[in-house]
């Protein structure tokens, strides 16, 4: 993969490619196995509508995270580098949700020799209702 | 005639005061391996095939990195050796109970995101110390009353002391 993306050829207003996964207990448990979140809200549908979701237990905001590092990081390709991630968890992620990582490019510049890119980001539902919105900084080559 | 003067209201604690600034003990990490770097992929990627870069030692080493590197939000500090895990289910099982009384302000809480600004990458054999600090809040009124947001910092080293990651997450108590 090395690089995918290089700083001249990125312009404003350009688009994250769409990242997606259905998410259910298949991807909430492996998660929860390797970051020891075993936490009784994303395991179990009583204690989901204990903490008043309805629909029951519900997927974890760090897994809506990785698949943000996920989407920047498989753009820009597995040498270049992120340098930035903020978001907001807003919304809930139910289980058999689609969840589409999506980014738009708001700026560049070249700052201490690094190029980088700025980008508006957003995890939505396939409601398309935003649930992490969010900005992120990437650093690409430059062609020159 | 007697006057009571208004209770100043805050959900400021003495505790956050006397903690304002100051770096608590620091968490060390057991080495990185590759193993933990390929399982996490994985699970992040599930259930398409992660990138090579997470688990391809030939691949890797055909990269500027020069050797596999862990996905960015990689958490080298899960699975920790922890005493009472009996006691922690307990505590969890409380914890999800709501419909207990929850009169007292500031007992209302949720996670108001966070921003992480990545330094170095990590890799297999790598040991991450870790820090943090309560490093400033705000209070004020919104529409869920009297609400606090405090900002803790969490500051990621390697083992040659080069900046990993630098986590500053807000928490929302109204």
């Amino acid at each position: 993969m090395a690089y995918n993306v290089y700083f001249e050829d990125v312009t404003v207003g350009d688009e994250l490619p769409a990242w997606s996964r259905k998410t259910d207990f298949m991807n909430w448990n492996r998660y929860a196995a390797v970051n020891d979140e075993f936490v009784y809200i994303h395991m179990d549908d009583e204690a989901g509508r204990a903490a008043l979701n309805e629909q029951g237990a519900f997927g974890m905001g760090n897994l809506r995270y990785a698949y943000i590092v996920n989407a920047l990081q498989d753009w820009i390709g597995d040498e270049a580098t992120i340098r930035e991630i903020g978001c907001q968890f807003r919304a809930i992620n139910q289980k058999n949700d689609v969840l589409t990582v999506v980014g738009k490019v708001t700026d560049k510049k070249t700052d201490n020799g690094e190029h980088c890119v700025f980008l508006d980001i957003d995890v939505v539902n396939h409601n398309g209702e935003p649930t992490c919105p969010g900005k992120a900084v990437v650093v690409v080559p430059s062609r020159g | 005639m007697t006057t009571t003067e208004p209770e100043h209201e805050t959900l400021i604690t003495p505790e956050m005061l006397e903690r304002k600034g100051v770096w608590g003990s620091a968490r060390v990490s057991p080495p990185v391996s590759e193993s933990d770097i390929r399982k996490w992929a994985i699970a992040v990627y599930w259930p398409e095939t992660p990138p090579r870069i997470y688990w391809d030692v030939d691949y890797a080493a055909t990269t500027r990195w020069g050797t596999i590197i862990a996905p960015a939000d990689f958490n080298p500090f899960a699975w920790p050796i922890v005493e009472a895990r009996v006691e922690q289910a307990e505590r969890q099982r409380a914890d999800a109970d709501v419909d207990k009384p929850r009169a007292n302000k500031g007992r209302r809480g949720m996670n108001g995101g966070q921003v992480d600004t990545y330094g170095v990458a990590m890799r297999p054999g790598d040991v991450i110390t870790s820090r943090s600090r309560l490093r400033d809040w705000d209070e004020r009124e919104t529409r869920l009353g009297l609400t606090l947001f405090s900002f803790s910092e969490t500051e990621w080293r390697n083992h040659n002391d080069a900046l990993v990651k630098v986590r500053v997450a807000t928490a929302i108590r109204y």
